[in-house]
């Protein structure tokens, strides 16, 4: 299945960035400390090979979804206001959603806790917003249109 | 670097892989939330997510599993993975949809929202390790 080996290999390459260790990650938020630039590399690696390949089979693949999609939306509170609380607890533990899932295959309950956190924050999250059923973006993770 | 480097590499190649094998964007935070909900994305979502796992259990057994986590303060950890949750489902992405995937694509949002959670854990890490002295690392 291609899912699962898209899985693996993301996996992989968390690990073999090193963003499965929180020090690489605070350290790179630590611009006044002792910076670490190790995530502006990956991030530039990843977003260089994605862009690319993206626009590449945009080109080879009618039926490939297009790139503008999804449209652009207004940029809400919630987007700069959730994005805000994401980085306050991504500093505060050096760990992502990615990271955290590769770790539970470390086998590490440190990270089995931070996952249960997580959990709670996302059912917390979908209760406030259940309330007020806003536009709902396709940014990460739904089915392109 | 170098490993930085190429680890982003295999990152936007999977991404890809599965923007073209599945056409779904490689978000972590999203997939985490669709394989909790019954729905047409729940069984890739899983899968995909399986193989972050079965990627982590690959690292255990080759020595290359960190347990820097388990080093954090427990209220640490609680206080952290709550945020996390709570932010990337408000703001519908985190560092894998907004910040790889979705710069990928040239969208402003996740340019924002990228932009957005780097700038909030710069404050948070100048806070909590320079001003609050000895509280992080």
């Amino acid at each position: 299945m291609l899912a699962l080996a898209s899985g693996l290999l993301f996996g992989i390459g968390l690990v073999v960035a090193g963003m499965t260790v929180p020090s690489n990650v605070i350290g790179f938020l630590d611009v006044t400390g002792h910076w670490n630039p190790n995530l502006g590399a990956v991030m530039a690696g990843a977003i260089g090979v994605h862009a690319i390949l993206l626009r590449i089979g945009q080109r080879r693949d009618a039926r490939s979804p297009a790139l503008s999609a999804p449209p652009p939306r207004r940029l809400e509170p919630a987007l700069v206001g959730g994005a805000a609380a994401f980085g306050v607890g991504w500093a505060l533990t050096g760990y992502c959603p990615g990271p955290s899932i590769v770790s539970l295959g470390f086998g590490s309950p440190a990270a089995g806790l931070f996952g249960v956190a997580m959990l709670l924050g996302i059912a917390f999250a979908q209760a406030l917003t259940a309330s007020h059923s806003a536009s709902v973006s396709v940014e990460c993770g739904s089915p392109a249109p | 670097m170098l490993s930085a480097l190429l680890g982003g590499v295999l990152i936007g190649l999977a991404a890809s892989l599965f923007w073209f094998a599945n056409h779904r964007t490689a978000g972590i935070s999203g997939l985490v939330r669709d394989a909790l909900h019954a729905g047409p994305g729940q069984l890739v979502s899983i899968a995909f997510l399986a193989g972050l796992v079965i990627a982590g259990l690959v690292a255990g057994f080759t020595g290359h599993a960190s347990l820097e986590l388990a080093k954090l303060p427990l209220a640490r950890l609680a206080v952290g993975g709550v945020l996390v949750g709570f932010g990337t489902t408000i703001s519908n992405g985190c560092t894998s949809g907004h910040g790889v995937c979705g710069i990928s694509r040239g969208s402003v949002r996740s340019i924002v929202g990228t932009a957005t959670f780097v700038a909030a854990g710069i404050v948070t890490v100048f806070v909590f390790g320079h001003v609050l002295k000895g509280t992080l690392q």
